[in-house]
């Protein structure tokens, strides 16, 4: 048989007072897989990527994340254990450089300053940012933001990153490059789940797709079987969408 | 980051040893006296910079630790006839049992609601000496003379050794800094400031490492407190836990630059000459006066330059580095 998934959810369950942020998700994620998050906004998407990345203790179910029970986790244990999330609205750290905020992510493997700052190198390098090292985090575009949300996240090595909306708000070269990374990330053995609404770019680089609506599974599958699922065509992507790509 | 510190470094080790040989160069001792305050408050101001410099998180509670240090050694002789030199020792390692122990509710609070709680804090210990037998309340302990040696940390009229005290005190502080400042501990302090959410997802743990700042802190403020009740050989607790005190560490550190090595020792430049002019020349009417032209300057700086005197200076050089 197949080795156990490296992230497993059941029954994932998120309440804010009467709201149902999240109603008994469950999915696994296979090891090496890119799995896209998808739905309409207010889906539960960013509410999900909170539970399993520890920023929230989710109300009832389990998460096992590479062996470990992580249900309630903080961020700083999951980070540990391989797991790492950036953030929808990015969370650039301003009065740092880049290469600090990097630097920042390499710690967490390397508490040997002149090990981490080699492997904070390594990273920029990987995504393409080695020339910004010295700009501060405040000077980015917001692509160079995104991007470097992602080389932090990549600098604490992670096993499994958690991608929130990387592509929003990107143009179509810049998407074309974020889409290229991923597939690059992928290429390194790292599992990927990417919460997108982007979805030309996001489908044709999945290796599967869950969506969620008003915190509910309502489908999961091969993207191009998503992409021809009545009910996720109608409510979710819109009538204009369809499969002939 | 190396860079920074190697355009910085000359200077620093220029106006370290400046500030170390100044008082050789007057037989004042009232100008003495001013310069040993002021290495004092520019070392208190290093100290309480790794904690709101660094981490982000405003103190204005650290008369307390100041405080806690001062009693400690004039505790020990008063009472124990021990050297003031373990009352220091043992009054930094309480300040920094305390600043753990209140580190961990308080930094559960985030912003403001964090700075009043220190602020609190400060009050509430102050109340406790106040009305603390053991330490005599609120009439204070006379430190009993001894006579004048290293060991006794009494030198009677003489101001120069308990200026090199201070200095020695004020030099632990500085290179702490620098050394917190560009560590990896120090540089998860500037990650909690920039966004405590990154950091989390990161891998760091928010308050295990504000802890630990406010720790490494408030050991070195207590350090200042015992130099403070050994120089006066009289410590009250309206003295040693004063608001006033607590203000002067902030608006000093604020006034220079928040976060760099260099705004408390200009700060310090400024307002403690300032503050004792204020005192000597006015006497009781002219106490605030000098808070109240500080307030004034911050409130002058911070509008055009938030980083202060050291923004002001280093503005250019910035600009020039960010366009290359």
């Amino acid at each position: 048989m197949e080795q156990a998934p490296l992230l497993s959810v059941r029954d994932l369950t998120m309440r804010f007072g009467s709201l149902l942020a999240n109603d008994k998700v469950s999915f696994d994620v296979e090891k090496g897989q890119i799995v896209a998050l998808i739905g309409p906004n207010g889906a539960g998407k960013t509410t999900c990527f909170s539970c399993l990345s520890g920023f929230y203790a989710p109300t009832s179910g389990k998460v096992r994340f590479d062996g470990h029970d992580t249900t309630g986790m903080k961020p700083y244990h999951t980070c540990r254990l391989g797991m790492t999330r950036t953030f929808q609205v990015v969370k650039t750290m301003g009065d740092m450089t880049v290469e600090e905020n990097v630097l920042i992510g390499a710690f967490l493997r390397h508490p040997d300053m002149s090990t981490a700052k080699a492997r904070a190198k390594e990273a920029m390098e990987a995504t393409g940012m080695l020339h910004l090292a010295g700009k501060f985090g405040k000077s980015l575009t917001i692509a160079d933001r995104k991007r470097l949300e992602i080389t932090r996240a990549l600098a604490t090595e992670p096993k499994l990153l958690m991608l929130d909306e990387t592509m929003a708000g990107l143009n179509p070269t810049e998407t074309r490059e974020a889409m290229d990374l991923c597939l690059k990330l992928k290429g390194r053995g790292i599992t990927l789940i990417i919460v997108e609404h982007v979805m030309e770019a996001i489908m044709p680089i999945s290796d599967k797709a869950i969506v969620l609506d008003s915190g509910r599974k309502i489908a999961e599958g091969r993207p191009s079987d998503i992409v021809r699922d009545e009910v996720v065509i109608k409510a979710y992507l819109g009538e204009n969408y369809n499969a002939k790509s | 980051m190396n860079s920074g510190w190697k355009i910085q470094r000359g200077p620093l080790i220029a106006a370290a040893a400046v500030m170390g040989l100044l008082p050789l160069l007057t037989s004042n001792v009232n100008l003495q006296h001013i310069l040993i305050l002021l290495v004092m408050y520019a070392g208190l101001g290093e100290a309480w910079n790794i904690v709101t410099g660094l981490a982000g998180q405003t103190s204005f509670g650290h008369s307390a630790f100041f405080g806690i240090g001062a009693y400690a050694a004039a505790v020990a002789y008063w009472k124990y006839g021990a050297s003031p030199w373990i009352g220091m020792a043992v009054g930094s390692l309480i300040a920094a049992a305390v600043a753990a122990a209140i580190s961990y509710p308080v930094f559960r609070l985030e912003g403001k609601y964090f700075s009043i709680a220190t602020l609190a804090f400060g009050e509430i210990v102050l109340q406790i000496f106040k009305s603390w037998d053991y330490v005599d309340g609120a009439t204070g302990i006379i430190i009993p003379v001894a006579p004048a040696s290293l060991l006794n940390f009494q030198f009677h009229g003489l101001k120069i050794p308990y200026f090199y005290i201070a200095y020695a005190i004020f030099l632990v502080s500085l290179v702490t800094f620098l050394a917190v400042e560009r560590s990896r501990f120090g540089l998860y302090l500037k990650a909690i400031k920039n966004n405590q959410d990154a950091a989390m997802s990161l891998g760091i743990n928010p308050a295990k490492y504000k802890l630990m700042s406010m720790v490494v802190s408030a050991a070195i403020t207590a350090l200042f407190g015992s130099f403070y009740a050994q120089y006066i050989l009289y410590i009250d607790p309206f003295m040693v836990f004063s608001l006033d005190l607590s203000l002067k560490i902030v608006l000093l550190t604020v006034l220079g630059g928040l976060g760099s090595v260099w705004g408390p020792i200009l700060g310090s430049a400024l307002l403690i000459p300032l503050s004792e002019y204020t005192r000597i020349s006015m006497g009781g009417t002219g106490k605030g006066i000098d808070l109240m032209v500080f307030g004034l300057l911050i409130m002058l700086v911070t509008s055009f330059r938030p980083k202060g005197i050291v923004g002001m200076l280093t503005a250019r050089p910035r600009a020039a580095k960010g366009g290359a």
